[in-house]
Formats: C-alpha cells, structure tokens, sequence
C-alpha cells in the first residue's frame, strides 16, 4: 500500500504539471481525492492492514492527501496567474496611440487675461461694475473734462449715433455713472467693450476692451495710485517685472501718468519690441480730477481718488505673444484651440 | 514734434556727460514723452568730399569718364561716372569703397566696362537730401559742392546734415511744447539750467507800417490778437544754409527767405505766421471778419472752398485772402517776384479754428496749433522775430510801427501754493523750497505761497495741476509706492457676475469654445437671416458716421454674429465646431434714450456631432446646471431663420399662467446657411441671460438618498406621428402619481407592423416609494391608470 501511496504522489505531480486549465486540475482533484477517487478508494483497503501497519500507512494517506491539495492548489494558483498574463498579454495595446477627446470648450483668450484681471482686482478689494455701451456724449466726454470741440476728442475718433449719444470711446464714463449712484469709498474695476473709428488692420480695431479701475476715498494719494498698480503689475506679469510712471495728459486725471514696463525682450537697453525705449506702455492713470470728482457728486475738499484705463487685447497679444489683433474676433477654431 | 537739438542748445545749455539716451529719458520722465531719437545721416557712411584732378574718357563708353578723384588719402581714386557735369578741380561728395548710402545702398570697388572704379560720385538725392535743402545743387549730376570744404572732410560735416533730431509726442494740453522755446523751457527745468531767451531787435527804417495797411478786426471774441507789420523791398531768394539746416532737422521743406522765416518763427515760438503779398491786398486793407454766405476762397493748396458764416476769414476790401488761422488763399501768397508783405502774427480762437478747419476738412501744421489755444502774448514777439530774420537775411526793408489789436485777456492767473495739500495728495514730504524752485524752472512767478501762471499755460488752472507740475520735475518715480491705507474693502463678484461665470464654465465643460464678435453688423446680415421686413429687430442702433456699411448698426440679435463665426470655421475647413458667446444685443428705446443693452447666451455648432438633440441636450445641461427646472420646449414652425420642421421656442413655465419666454432653439433654414456659404447643416440656440438670471435655482437642497429599490416597467405605445413625446411624457406623468420616478424615452419606430401615419414610442417608466418597496400590483395599477391616461390622448399600448 505503501507502494500505491508512493506511485499516487508520483502519478498527481506529473498529471498535474501537465494540467493546463482549471477545468483539468477539477478531473485530477476528482479523480485522486473524489469519494470514488484512487487515494480514498487506498483508504477503504486499510481495513485490510494490521492494527501496527494502520497507523504509519494512515499518516502516509493524510501525508500523500496533504501534499495532493497543495500541488492542487499551487497549480491552480500557477494556472491562474498563467492565464491572467496570457489574457493581458492578448489585450495589449499600443499606448501610444492618441486618446480620445470629449471635446473640452476652451475660453476665448480674451476672457482668460480679464478673468486673470478681475482675480487680481477682487483680490485688492474691488468690485466690478458694468455700464452701457451706447452712452452720453456727457458720460464720455463732458462729465470726464472733454467739451464739444476739445482737441482731446481727436485722439478718440468716435461713432456717433445722435449728436448726444455715442458708442463709448473708453470706459472711462463708469467712473461718473458709479460715483453718481454710489458714496465712496468706492474701489472698482469695469470692464468692457469700447469703440474708435479705427480701420481694422494688425494693429487696431474698432471695437476692443479697456478695464477701467477706479479709487475714490478720504486720503486717497498718488503714492497709493503708484503702490496699487505695481502690486497689480507684479501679479500679471511676474514679481521680477520693473515698472515705471511717466507724465502723460489725461483731461479728467491731474496729475496723469502712463505706466510703461521694462522691456522682457531687451530689459531695458531697447530693441525692435519695444522700438528701442526699452519701456513698453501698459496703461494710463492719474489722479482723478477734482472736476470729475464733482460731475460724479464728490466733494473734492473730502475725497480723492485714482482712475486706471487700459486696453485688455494690448495685454493679451502680449501675454499670447499674438501679432495681430484681428485674430481675437475671427474666432477661428485653429486660433482659440491654442489657449 | 520734431526738435534739432542744435537749435534747441541756443536756448538751453546741455552738459556734455548727458549723452542723447539720457537727455531723451530724462525728458520723458518729466512730461515730454520722446517717440523717438535719430541721427541725421545715420544711413550715410565712408562718403567724404573730393576733388575731381582730371577727368579723362572711358575707352570702352562714350556715356562714361573716368575721373582720378583726391578724397583726402595718399593716393587718388579712380571713379567712372556717367554724369556730364564733372570737371577737373570740382568738389564732390565721393561714397569710397565700403561706404553706405540712404536705404542700405552698399558702394563697393567694381569694374565698369572693364575700368575699375573706387567708388560713386554722388548727387544731392543719392545722399538723401533735397533741392529745398541745397538749392545750389545741379538738378541733374553730381552735386559740385559750393560750400567751403577740403579733400577727404566727411560729407556729413562738410554739408552740415549732423544734427540730432528728437521726435515728441506733444498732449493737447501743452501747444506751448511745439516750439523749440517750449521744449527749451521743459529742459530747462527737468536738467537745472537757464533758460536764455533771446528779444528780437528790429532796426526798421522802411516808414510806416500804417502807411501800407489798415486792420480792421470785426470778430474780436474770435481773434483776440492781431499783429501785423510790413516789410518792403523784398528780394526773394533762398535762405541761408543754417535756416535750411534747422528747418530740415525740423521736417519743413526750405522754399524762400520769406516763407522759411516764416514757417521758422513757427517752429521756434510755436507762433503760426503769414504772410501776404501787398499787391494783392486790395485797398492794403486787412480785415478780420465772418465769411459771407456765398464767398469762397481758392487755397493755397490750389483747392477752391466754400466758405460759410461760421467760418473766421482775413480779406482785403473785397474778399477772403486767407482762411483764419488755417491756410493762406492761394492769390495773396508770395511769389519769386513779391516786393512788398505784410507779415501777420494773431491769436484766433481755438473753437472757431477747430471747427472750420473740420468743416473744410482741412488741417494745417498752423489750424492744429491754434485749435489747442495758443497765448496771445507770444504773437508780437514772433512777429518781431520775424521782422529781425528779415534783416539778418538781408530779405527786405523793415517798416515802421507794428499793428497791435489787442483784446486778449491780460489778467494773471493767480494760484495758491497749498504745500501741505500737494503733498497729502502726492503722498510725498517735498519741501516748500523744492516746489517752489520747481514752480519758477518752468516759468511760474511764485511770490511767497501765490503763484502766477505764465500766458502761455493756460493749462494750469487747479491746485491739482500745481501738484502735477511739482510732481513731474521731482520725478514720478521719486514718490513712494504705497498700498492704499484704508478698512478692509470686500472684493467680490455680485449674484449675476457670479451666475455669469457659472454659464461660461458649464458651457465649457460641455465643449464649446468662447468666441468674441463685433457688436456692429451690416444692415444686410437681417436679409441674410431671412428677418421679415417688418420684424421690429430690423430697428437698430444705427451709427451716423460707421467706417463702412458692414459695421454701421449695432446688433439686435447675436445671430448674424454667430453665423459668421461659423461660417469662418467652416470656410477654414474645421470639420466641426460647437461654439458660445455671451453676446450683447442692443434694443433701441425711444428717441434721444439710450438702447437696452442685454445679453443672449448664444450657442452655435455644425459638424459630425451637430444635430438638433445634441444641441438641445447642451442647452438642457445647461439649464440644469442652472437650477432651471420645467422648461418647456414647444415646435416653432414659423422663425425665418430657422428649418420650419426643426425648430423650438424655449419657454420657463414657473405655472400655468406664469410662462416667460427663454430663447428658441433648432436647425438653421437652408437658405440662411446657404447664404452664409455653409454647406452643413448648421444648429444655433439662444437663451434670453437676464431670464435665466431671474430664474436660475438657488441653494439646493440634499435629497437622502433612496432605501428601497424601483420598479421599472417598459411601455410601447402607438399614437399619431405627429404627437410630440412631451404630450406623452405629460400623460404618463399625470397618471403615475407620486411614485414616480423617472420616464425615459428610448425607442421611436415608424414602419412595419406600425399603421401609416403612426409612430410607435417606447419608455421606461421608474417607479419607487420612499418608505417601502412597491409591490408589482402596485405598479401594475399604476401602469393601469397610464395606460388608461394614455388612451384618453389616443395613444394605446403597443400590441
């Protein structure tokens, strides 16, 4: 028996080595260890042995039963593995393959820079305000120190739609419509649309976006004016950007500057970018006027106040690196899919 | 303004150690913005002037000679030249082997027909320079130099072009800057140096003016000054070479003694001269006056003008000789035989210039500087500057007495210095002294704290604009920067900003692009979207002066806009787009009222992906994410722009009674696409934003989720083809009660087994109970009572 024993332990490593599915490790568990298979029908002869025999051949049946379930069950977990890897291996792909695309909507890159804008604004305590852009002649001009007939108004060639209402040439008319419907302080931002009779070409456009910024509040100075717009600055282009305050002539700021940046191409030394000052222009400002303050229904004994205007697709073509303006309102998909 | 520095150090002194770069910034930072700095004759190099030894045929060329040329060094230069005026012991400007020229001409040794030449002699245009600027040169060949000068000097010194010349972006608030003596002034004060004004000396001695002319001002609101002063035995000739020079610098062509002395005293005072022929001043009248009705005066531009009452105009006894303070007439000017003028030196009215030089459509270097008011007290000092180059050039005989009419406002202009003011609102500590001795650098009279603004700045006329003037000459950039001192302000997007973001975002997530359009439109794009004649949207804001009629009406709705953005894509051959704006529209109001400006989210898309419900799908996820709920979607077979079968109106019905209208919604007509050169299927939707604001949910709130499982049952039904699916759904929903869950539509057939003109509609109803799990003859009863429901429609289960 102990032979029979001997030859089982023999006969099930080698079957199942050769097993090579599940379903034939079941025969062979079946067939060894079933109640009609070769070990159990070993165990019915044990009646046959002698009570000295039976225990030394039961402990080698249990032995050869033990060691039948573990090759079992190494197979099985070895049959296993092998066909998880040949499943994996038959599912291979080539991963360098494109994926495929839900077809994400993309901002227009316009919108990126204001809302970068805006951020950076709320982020210093301001609000946004809207106005219209079909507007008073007195909004646009009159209330902002620019009367019929000012040579100013040249510089800003308008569309007139009556002899009292334009499309604005600024944002600048927000500063009077929202000091006229709120007390300071007042710190806002209004963004939006502004029209010139500029012929379209690479460079200008009669329609584009100015964001107009205005302060007013007790002890308002031009240092804070200086303070706010290089903090902004910082934050749009970079910590390590140099700014510097120029005099300029705005009818409703006194005093008025313009803030140029250094030049990032040449920094400084002047090149063909910034047409060798080595300054690029980014925006006007001053103080507001103390007429304007008035038109708005601020006393100007009390209050004072800055006023920023400056123009959203300089600053994009800059931030994209974008060389012609018309490419914003063309709005072909090969252009927007880039930002 | 163009500004030669040459002509700008007779009035101010600039240290040597400030090269041109610095001058430049250091006028820039203190308000005099420099556009640009150049180098007369930077383009020229390695041409200096030779002297022509002989000059001997070409063996091989009748048209050429060839001349041994001394240019200064050891040896002489060999040069062929083709010109016929060159003789020996001539001086000419010689460009050497490796010498440039204006426009990047590059002159290099080379053979012409087989003699070697060293060089090109040159004539006045190859060195870039003009006939006005040298009127002693040959019009045609080389330009034999008649100024005094040696072999091998460089051209450039020789020919005086070596000034430098600063271009400035001159504001409209300071017409005093577009004078050489303004931008002295402003040097002066930015650099610390004097200012050294010169007063012009007039010896006189030809009579009486007054016995030559008579001025009568009739308008003296509209010309405030008149001078004038007559000059006789005028001999007309060219200037002198050092006028030319500075008129060159400057950008003025040189023409006569006369007319250059005049266009001088211009660019130095900032004061427009004129002067008249006394021959052609009828009666040597000079009258200020209107014009009349009917008159009208040949330019000297040789174009004939109608003049009108509005309009300021110098005459004689008979008729306009000038148009004031914009262009001389053409039949007064001077010509090479004048004899006698009569210089005028006047203060127009700024409006009144402005306003006929628009009306005449007609801009002059003189309306432009008038037109920005320009100080009376500055015209007699001119005209007596014009008078003195008169006899310096030896041009003419100087009269007597100067014609003054004077009813310029001759009070100060008194301002008080608030220093404590000033520097609370610079946020600076400068000292009394400091703004003071800023104040008098540029001109200002400043008696203990009272400050008396100079004429010429009419500008200064606030506390503010003294501040201004400290701040630029302390420097900008030597107030300190600060951030603003103040409570805490709340920086924030409001409700609507806030939603507006919110529809941008879920628009993006669902895969259209942003676009950006122009407001405006061409009246045409109406008839391009097939819009009635008589649709009140044809109203539009209109613009009274457009650049052209595709931008000359603001737009009613945002459709064209859209359209043509898809429309772009398509002709760029994009095989599919999905795009959105949030677009304003622009709705006119009453007359003489501002237009209502609101937004229409706008959705547009064509391509593999594009059909009606993938549209529809995107506006209800946007409405959804929205907290929009029950809107409705209703056919709309009657919108011109839109496919008559494929179209939908969009409506929030908040009740029955309460219905606002939202947008629409469908396939664009055929032939709007086609005339929009589309040649896909084409789908746009637009929602109403001030309607979605108003309706959009707000704080939602959490629903546990559910305990018991559904039971869902699949009804087919038959009805008429022309039943919408919402009168089905609406049935289903009206029967189910509360335990119902949701209805999905998944299956419509029309065909076999389906009588003609049926459809058959399958839907999956979900029941759940909240507290329990329903029970099937709970749903069945349910379904009963659909069922039921839904014969009442005349829709019956699918057998």
């Amino acid at each position: 028996m102990k032979q029979q024993l001997e030859e089982i332990r023999k006969t099930a490593e080698r079957e199942l080595l050769a097993a090579t599915r599940p379903a034939e490790l079941e025969e062979l568990r079946v067939k060894l260890l079933g109640k009609k298979g070769e070990l159990t029908a070993i165990l019915k002869q044990m009646g046959g042995l002698s009570a000295a025999e039976r225990p030394e051949v039961g402990r080698l049946a249990n032995e050869a039963r033990a060691f039948i379930e573990q090759q079992l069950a190494e197979r099985g977990e070895q049959l296993h593995a092998l066909q998880t890897n040949a499943r994996l291996l038959s599912e291979r792909l080539d991963v360098t393959m494109p994926g495929t695309h839900r077809g994400l909507g993309k901002k227009h890159p316009l919108t990126i820079v204001l809302d970068e804008i805006k951020a950076i604004f709320i982020g210093m305590g301001f609000e946004i305000a809207q106005g219209p852009e079909v507007e008073l002649d007195y909004y646009n001009f009159e209330a902002l120190n620019i009367p019929k007939n000012h040579p100013a108004r040249d510089t800003q060639d308008t569309f007139y739609v009556t002899d009292n209402i334009l499309l604005r040439t600024q944002t600048s008319p927000m500063q009077i419509r929202y000091m006229e419907s709120h007390r300071p302080p007042i710190r806002i931002i209004a963004p939006g649309r502004v029209y010139r009779s500029d012929p379209l070409d690479a460079t200008h456009s009669p329609l584009f976006h100015q964001i107009e910024a205005l302060v007013v509040d007790r002890g308002i100075t031009m240092s804070d004016l200086k303070g706010t717009l290089e903090a902004f600055t910082k934050e749009l282009y970079g910590s390590d950007v140099k700014v510097r305050f120029r005099p300029h002539h705005f009818p409703f700021t006194e005093p008025s500057c313009e803030m140029d940046i250094m030049c990032f191409s040449c920094h400084g030394a002047g090149c063909r970018l910034c047409k060798g000052e080595g300054w690029i222009e980014v925006l006007g400002c001053g103080m507001v006027h103390p007429k304007v303050l008035q038109n708005g229904g601020v006393d100007p004994e009390l209050y004072s106040g800055f006023a920023v205007g400056m123009g959203l697709e300089r600053i994009a073509m800059r931030r994209f690196n974008i060389n012609d303006i018309r490419l914003f309102y063309e709005n072909d998909l090969r252009f927007l899919n880039q930002f | 303004m163009l500004l030669s520095k040459r002509w700008l150090t007779d009035f101010v002194e600039i240290d040597e150690a400030v090269d041109d770069r610095t001058f430049c910034e250091a006028m820039t930072m203190s308000g005099s913005k420099v556009e640009s700095l150049s180098h007369e004759g930077a383009e020229i190099s390695g041409v200096v002037v030779g002297k022509i030894l002989s000059v001997e045929p070409h063996p091989n060329a009748d048209k050429l000679v060839i001349c041994l040329v001394d240019a200064g060094a050891q040896a002489p230069v060999t040069i062929v030249t083709g010109a016929s005026n060159v003789f020996a012991g001539a001086l000419v400007p010689v460009a050497l082997n490796g010498s440039t020229l204006p426009g990047g001409v590059k002159i290099k040794t080379g053979k012409l027909r087989g003699v070697e030449s060293q060089g090109m002699l040159c004539s006045f245009a190859e060195l870039g320079v003009t006939k006005g600027d040298f009127p002693e040169a040959p019009e045609d060949g080389i330009f034999i130099l008649t100024e005094p000068c040696r072999p091998g000097q460089n051209i450039l010194k020789a020919l005086g072009i070596d000034d430098t010349v600063i271009d400035f972006e001159i504001t409209s608030n300071r017409p005093d800057c577009l004078s050489v003596i303004g931008l002295a002034r402003e040097a002066s004060a930015t650099f610390k140096k004097p200012l050294r004004l010169h007063t012009p000396v007039v010896k006189g001695g030809a009579g009486p003016t007054q016995d030559l002319v008579r001025v009568t001002v009739r308008e003296p609101e509209l010309c405030p000054r008149y001078c004038a002063r007559a000059v006789r035995d005028v001999k007309i000739a060219p200037s002198p070479r050092w006028l030319r020079e500075r008129l060159r610098a400057s950008g003025v062509r040189p023409i006569n003694n006369i007319v250059d002395i005049t266009n001088f005293v211009m660019l130095e005072y900032g004061q427009p001269m004129h002067s008249f022929d006394h021959r052609f001043l009828s009666g040597g009248s000079i009258v200020v006056r209107r014009a009349a009705a009917d008159e009208s005066i040949m330019t000297l531009d040789g174009t004939e003008r109608k003049l009108s009452p509005e309009m300021l105009v110098i005459a004689d006894e008979e008729k306009p000789v000038a148009v004031a303070g914009v262009m001389g007439g053409e039949h007064s000017g001077i010509l090479p035989d004048t004899t006698t003028i009569v210089f005028e030196s006047a203060m127009f009215d700024p409006v009144s210039v402005r306003l006929t030089s628009k009306k005449l459509g007609l801009r002059s270097e003189s309306s432009s500087r008038f037109e920005k008011g320009l100080d009376a007290q500055n015209t007699l000092l001119a005209l007596s500057r014009a008078c003195e180059l008169v006899e310096l050039l030896g041009a003419g005989k100087v009269c007597d007495g100067v014609i003054d009419i004077d009813h310029s406002d001759k009070t100060p202009f008194i301002l008080e210095l608030d220093v404590q003011w000033v520097n609370a609102f610079l946020g600076t500590q400068i000292s009394e002294e400091a703004m003071v001795q800023a104040l008098r650098g540029l001109g200002f009279t400043v008696q203990g704290l009272l400050v008396t603004v100079p004429s010429h700045r009419a500008d200064v006329r606030h506390k503010a604009d003294l501040a201004e003037e400290v701040a630029r000459i302390f420097g900008y950039d030597n107030i300190p920067t600060t951030l603003i001192t103040a409570p805490t302000a709340r920086g924030r997007f409001n409700a609507e900003q806030k939603f507006a973001n919110g529809v941008v975002s879920t628009l993006l997530a669902l895969g259209f692009n942003e676009i950006c359009t122009y407001s405006f439109l061409s009246p045409k794009a109406y008839y391009k979207i097939r819009m009635a004649e008589d649709d009140p949207l044809r109203n539009s804001v209109r613009i009274l002066n457009p650049l052209g009629e595709d931008t000359s009406i603001m737009r009613t709705t945002p459709l064209p806009s859209m359209l043509d953005a898809l429309a772009r894509n398509f002709s760029s051959r994009n095989l599919s787009a999905s795009l959105f704006e949030l677009a304003t529209v622009y709705l006119p109001r009453g007359e003489n009222e501002l237009p209502e400006e609101k937004q229409i989210v706008t959705l547009g898309m064509y391509g593999e992906k594009a059909d009606f419900f993938a549209l529809k799908g995107a506006v209800e996820e946007l409405l959804a994410a929205c907290g929009i709920e029950g809107a409705e979607f209703a056919a709309q077979p009657g919108a011109a722009a839109f496919h008559a079968g494929r179209c939908a109106d969009i409506t929030i019905c908040e009740s029955p009674l309460h219905e606002s209208p939202l947008g629409i919604l469908g396939e664009i007509h055929p032939e709007v696409q086609a005339n929009y050169g589309v040649d896909t299927r084409v789908f746009v939707a637009m929602l109403d934003f001030p309607t979605l604001f108003a309706h959009a949910g707000g704080l939602r709130q959490y629903r546990p989720l559910p305990k018991y499982p559904s039971t869902a049952r699949d009804l087919a039904v038959v009805c008429d083809d022309a039943m919408p699916a919402a009168e089905i759904e609406r049935a289903i929903r009206g029967a189910c009660g509360k335990t119902l869950e949701s209805i999905r539509l998944f299956d419509v057939y029309r065909g076999n087994q389906i009588p003609e003109g049926k459809k058959s509609a399958a839907f999956t109803v979900t029941m759940r109970a909240a507290d329990r799990t329903l029970t099937d003859s709970e749903a069945d009863r349910a379904v009963e009572k659909i069922l039921k429901a839904l014969a009442a429609i005349g829709a019956e289960l699918r057998s």
